[in-house]
């Protein structure tokens, strides 16, 4: 308890005295964070994209003839939600589609208003739980009497999936290599740091110093430089991103029908990461760096 | 106190050590000299453990060295008080610092360090530079500094390798009274060294290494006493950079 003090005495006070070397390091940190977090928002915003379209896409409509009785829908219902792979089976009115469609075209619904009477079908969607089984129930479905089409978007939704899938990959591949290059910079920085004192840990070992005793102080300024820069970035990205959604949210809702991800949620999210990536690269960083030192 | 068992240690093109028997008993003071390269640093380096010998035994406070396992160095090192020719001092650390350190990492209580620290600096002289840093001091000052770090857990060995090195003969004088009087408080001293004038007048047991062999272990002077009548003798064979502290008479031709 006694040395756990000690040592984190000891490293705010090489913090303090090796203002400009930490500084160097918290730069090179927060450099690798942000570039980091450039990729984390298109990852996370692709991800959500792909589960708004699943949501949107993960459903058979069987457009119902206008002479189709409630009855008849409601028995399509029960049949489907006997199927295998069935979430859910709802009726969905022409007025329902009409409110649904306004809703989607927000500002310019006015221009529905003109149409004299609803062009727009009854419907019966079916929500599927299990996409394996979507291209049996679409067969299914053609079946019933008193339908006019039945519409399922396999091939959009596996192209879409395919290409967000492609993005999200991508994206993970890019992080993996920047962790890795922000590792070797950060630790070669700190390398730096510790070459300008292998001359001090030599004289630790001199006065008989065990290994733990000079890794620990450093260990824990490693991570306090990790903490500071994951603080920096993280400010930073929310400034930018709350900036971002500010002045694209609208746009990107209206050309992808989509929402961006909300600052407040990102924020969380990234908190947690960049403080473990800190923390890992400062600490691996200082670790690596004196490995050399201490076994000489 | 420390006993060398026909210790031989090779380098790669050289020799260290060439089967060397020596003991120095508890109390003593001991100049170690020789010419550059004969093998003084490898016996201290042999004594520290930084290296390991080839053959032989080595035993250190009834320890024995050559058998020691790496998890243990530093518990032998903390036992031995280190003084260095260019006094190796933290940079960054205060003059109280420095010295506490070395209290610091034998977990000794902060009392204690509270207490024994301003006391071994004003032992040393120095009890007004605590707050000041290592290159705010002169030579001698760090050189006491260096002292005060190396007896703070008063150690009952005190290796000095060549102190007076960096130091004017008045200062270096000084520094030698300090170490006279660390050994009359009991604590073994071997120091290494090429001042002949300082080894001469301090009249203690010399112990002379020469290609990895003792050549000489009498108490006295630096020199053979008959080698001395001859000018052109050992002081030869003394390397130019620790000339400094020698009187401009030695100050002439020879290696360099």
């Amino acid at each position: 308890m006694k040395t756990l003090s000690y040592t984190i005495k000891q490293a705010f006070i090489q913090f303090g005295r090796n203002r400009s070397m930490s500084a160097i390091s918290i730069f090179a940190i927060t450099c690798m964070l942000l570039i980091l977090s450039l990729f984390f928002i298109l990852f996370i915003n692709v991800t959500s994209a792909a589960e708004t379209i699943k949501g949107d896409y993960d459903s058979i409509e069987i457009f119902l003839l206008d002479e189709t009785t409630q009855d008849e829908a409601n028995a399509m219902i029960e049949d489907m939600k006997q199927q295998e792979g069935v979430e859910d089976a709802y009726y969905k009115s022409k007025e329902d589609a009409m409110a649904e469609f306004r809703a989607r075209w927000g500002d310019n619904g006015y221009l529905l208003d003109s149409l004299e009477d609803n062009p727009l079908p009854n419907s019966v969607v079916i929500k599927i739980a299990d996409l394996e089984k979507a291209d049996a129930l679409a067969q299914h479905a053609q079946e019933y009497k008193g339908i006019e089409d039945v519409k399922y978007y396999k091939s959009t939704v596996d192209k879409l999936l395919k290409a967000t899938d492609f993005i999200k990959i991508s994206a993970m591949v890019i992080m993996l290599f920047l962790i890795i290059v922000s590792i070797i910079v950060v630790s070669n920085t700190i390398k730096l740091t510790v070459f300008n004192r292998a001359e001090e840990i030599s004289i630790m070992k001199y006065v008989g110093a065990t290994n733990w005793f000079i890794r620990g102080p450093f260990l824990v300024e490693g991570i306090l430089i990790g903490v500071i820069s994951a603080a920096i970035s993280l400010c930073i990205t929310y400034l930018v991103y709350n900036q971002l959604v500010d002045i694209m949210a609208d746009q990107v809702y209206q050309m992808l029908s989509m929402p961006m991800v909300p600052v407040g949620f990102l924020i969380y999210n990234f908190a947690w990461i960049f403080l473990a990536l800190g923390v890992s690269i400062g600490s691996c960083g200082s670790i690596i760096s004196m490995r050399k030192f201490l076994d000489a | 106190m420390i006993e060398f068992e026909n210790v031989t240690k090779r380098y790669k093109s050289n020799i260290g050590l060439d089967d060397v028997s020596v003991k120095i008993n508890e109390g003593d003071f001991v100049f170690l000299v020789g010419p550059s390269g004969a093998g003084k640093s490898t016996f201290v380096k042999l004594i520290l453990k930084e290296i390991d010998a080839d053959l032989g035994k080595i035993t250190v406070k009834n320890r024995n060295v050559t058998t020691m396992p790496a998890r243990d160095i530093p518990k032998l090192r903390r036992n031995i008080g280190i003084v260095f020719q260019d006094f190796r001092l933290l940079p960054k650390k205060t003059v109280y610092e420095n010295v506490a350190f070395a209290m610091e990492i034998i977990h000794r209580p902060k009392r204690a360090i509270k207490k024994q620290v301003p006391q071994v600096l004003t032992m040393m002289g120095i009890a007004d530079k605590a707050n000041k840093y290592p290159d705010e001091l002169s030579a001698g000052e760090q050189q006491r500094v260096a002292i005060a770090r190396a007896i703070v857990n008063r150690p009952k060995i005190l290796i000095a390798d060549e102190p007076t090195g960096n130091l004017d003969p008045d200062t270096a004088w000084e520094i030698m009274q300090l170490l006279n009087q660390i050994n009359q408080l009991g604590t073994t001293i071997l120091m290494v060294t090429h001042a002949k004038d300082i080894v001469d007048k301090m009249e203690k047991r010399v112990i002379a290494i020469e290609k990895g062999r003792i050549v000489r272990d009498e108490t006295g002077m630096y020199g053979y006493k008959e080698a001395l009548e001859d000018p052109t003798g050992p002081f030869d064979t003394i390397p130019m950079q620790s000339r400094g502290t020698f009187r401009a008479g030695f100050r002439r031709g020879g290696r360099g």
